[in-house]
């Protein structure tokens, strides 16, 4: 795919220019994860993992310590096996995130992935804020073939949830997906009005099964950590939606997150199109990060 | 985060030297270890920080350290003033058109960045100099693009000229430049749709936009999050469309925003004005040396070395 040849093109070339495993080798491999936005920590610690295996592990081939290095960061990106539990529950998936990174767009392309594999899904319009949200969301809803429940633009984002739990309730819903207005986490108003959110969703259905999607754009540097940090202080983030990655952007500071937070990804946006939303494959995200997809 | 650092990493480094009257090589080194991380943690690219060190030691090496200065704000002040340079020394407005000629401004970013806003931020400013800004909805292709320009356009008391989106982007262009014309609108803004830079058909449409109608300033939208991708952003805008400032977004986040360094470095193009919030006035001018500060992590101790 797509993702693959963006992710991929600049870390294969490295592993062939190479005969030996030296300080200029290792140099360049700091370059291209600094490139890929991982970060300067992360990089480094990385790094300094896998000169300790080289070392123990007597490794002198610079395919062989590829092997290494994918092998460690596919283990630190594995999703456990609830990672997806939300789907078979009846569960309230509030979908959050800065401003513009793709929330909407991700709401409308999970509502079809799911109703595709057979649930009942419903949304809720928990933007009230921007202008045209509303209308955006309802476009989505249509091309998912999916009810949504909303308010005018203005009313009170918790009111609407409280509104589309209890229609959730009434039909039988399997997954409500709210989608909410961007907002940045430095901003301690909006991110209270998501506590508010949470808290009416607790109260008003606390069998359902909670699911908390950050949203984080790809071409993010390594603000994406802040963020997830700070929204993690306000709510309970079970996963990450990594979109953008049609673009050139590498998304490394997925790693960062996990590394950090031990946030998972659980899907990647690649479009703009109503099937361009994958489950997030460790397996293909790192290789893509090391491979050239049609090795 | 790391807001104070560099500063301090930087007294650090040079506590164990003794004052010294001139800065040699390996202090300079070792101060430059700390100046290259704290600007790859405000996501400068990695090329953009490799140039930008080699640079700074080139020119800091041997010099005399001022009075009142120790070792670290001495290179501070030296790289303050080499990041200064790179990113312009004063402020820049947007050009128009002299008189009543109508001056077309065409929006252009990736998806998400901040346009269609921004576009309503500009219109408001315009109208508050008492000029007739038209805003124009080139946008066919998101879900309510067209509806969020209209709100928006509502809120400023500013006109919004759409023909809905079955037509093309470059069709409405022109005739929203008639409709200016007829309507005495002196200042046309063009919002389009949010596209990757590696989109052919979609640059394509830029390019044919500017070929149909005479657009004045092409203004390139960026999200002041951008990580290192920021370069391949805006050489590919600049170089496949033409780019004559650039607009960034969500400074009122709390990210170091040095892709604001990375791009003026590779266009060479004004930064003309910050977006600080969502609301329509939250549209601000651009100060270079206030961008240099906030990139190196730094407020108070470039004041202390302005002093000196
Ligand atoms: N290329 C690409 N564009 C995307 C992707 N996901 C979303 N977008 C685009 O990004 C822009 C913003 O998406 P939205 O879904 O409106 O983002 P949001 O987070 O809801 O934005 P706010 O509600 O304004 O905070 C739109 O133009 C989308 O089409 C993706 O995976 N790839
Ligand atoms: N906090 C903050 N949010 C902003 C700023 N500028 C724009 N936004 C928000 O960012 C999101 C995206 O803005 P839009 O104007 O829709 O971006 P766009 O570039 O037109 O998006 P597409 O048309 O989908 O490509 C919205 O939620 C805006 O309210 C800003 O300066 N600060
Ligand atoms: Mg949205
Ligand atoms: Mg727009």
């Amino acid at each position: 795919t797509k993702t693959r040849d963006n992710i991929a093109s600049g870390f294969d070339s490295i592993f062939k220019g190479f005969s030996s495993i030296d300080d200029d080798f290792y140099e360049e491999l700091e370059e291209i994860m600094i490139m890929s936005d991982m970060g300067i920590d992360t990089t480094m610690s990385i790094i300094e993992n896998l000169k300790k295996k080289v070392k123990e592990e007597k490794i002198k081939e610079p395919e062989e310590c590829r092997q290494v290095l994918i092998d460690s960061i596919k283990e630190q990106m594995k999703l456990g096996e609830e990672a997806y539990d939300f789907k078979d529950k009846k569960s309230v998936v509030l979908v959050i995130g800065v401003n513009g990174v793709g929330k909407t767009t991700s709401v409308g392309k999970m509502a079809s992935l799911l109703k595709g594999e057979g649930k009942k899904v419903m949304m809720a319009a928990a933007d009230t804020f921007r202008a045209g949200a509303i209308e955006q969301l309802k476009e989505w809803a249509g091309r998912a073939g999916v009810d949504i429940i909303s308010q005018a633009e203005g009313a009170d984002p918790a009111a609407v949830v409280y509104d589309a739990v209890s229609a959730a309730k009434a039909r039988n819903v399997d997954v409500l997906l709210c989608d909410t207005a961007g907002r940045l986490h430095n901003k301690k108003n909006l991110m209270d009005e998501l506590k508010k959110i949470n808290r009416i969703v607790e109260r008003e259905y606390p069998e359902a099964y909670k699911e908390t999607l950050i949203v984080l754009d790809g071409t993010t540097g390594q603000n994406a950590l802040a963020q997830a940090k700070q929204f993690k202080e306000a709510t309970d983030i079970s996963g990450i939606i990594l979109t953008k990655l049609d673009g050139t952007a590498k998304g490394g500071i997925a790693i960062a997150i996990q590394a950090e937070l031990g946030i998972p990804v659980k899907y990647i946006g690649i479009g703009e199109q109503v099937d361009d939303l994958q489950p997030f494959d460790p397996d293909m995200f790192v290789n893509a990060l090391f491979d050239r997809g049609d090795e | 985060m790391a807001f104070e650092s560099l500063s301090e990493k930087l007294q650090n480094v040079f506590k164990n030297l003794r004052s010294k009257g001139r800065l040699t090589e390996s202090d300079v080194k070792a101060a430059m270890k700390e100046v290259k991380r704290a600007l790859l943690e405000a996501d400068v690219n990695f090329k953009v920080v490799k140039t930008f060190i080699k640079a700074v030691q080139d020119r800091a090496v041997g010099q005399d350290v001022l009075n009142g200065l120790n070792p670290g704000q001495m290179v501070i002040k030296i790289v303050k003033e080499e990041m200064e340079a790179l990113m312009g020394s004063t402020t820049t407005e947007i050009q128009l058109k002299p008189g009543n000629e109508i001056t077309v401004i065409l929006m252009a970013g990736l998806q998400g960045a901040g346009k269609t806003t921004t576009t309503a931020k500009i219109a408001g400013k315009y109208k508050q100099k008492g000029k007739r800004p038209l805003l124009v909805a080139c946008d066919v292709y998101r879900p309510a693009a067209i509806k969020q320009l209209q709100v928006n356009g509502e809120k400023q008391g500013v006109p919004v000229f759409s023909m809905g989106d079955k037509m093309n982007p470059v069709d409405i262009a022109k005739a929203s430049i008639e409709h200016a014309a007829k309507n005495g609108n002196n200042i046309v803004i063009l919002d389009t749709a949010g596209r990757l830079h590696i989109d052919e058909d979609m640059m394509t449409e830029l390019i044919a936009i500017k070929q149909a109608v005479d657009v004045h300033q092409t203004i390139l939208v960026v999200d002041a999050m951008t990580g290192q991708d920021a370069v391949n952003v805006a050489k590919d805008f600049n170089e496949k469309v033409g780019v004559d400032g650039v607009i960034i977004t969500k400074m009122d986040g709390d990210t170091r925003g040095g892709a604001a360094l990375s791009i003026r470095s590779v266009t060479g193009k004004p930064i003309l004005y910050i977006g600080m919030g969502e609301k329509l006035d939250d549209l601000q001018q651009f100060y270079p040396d206030r961008m240099t500060s906030r990139i190196l992590g730094m407020g108070d101790v470039l004041t202390l070395i302005e002093k000196a």
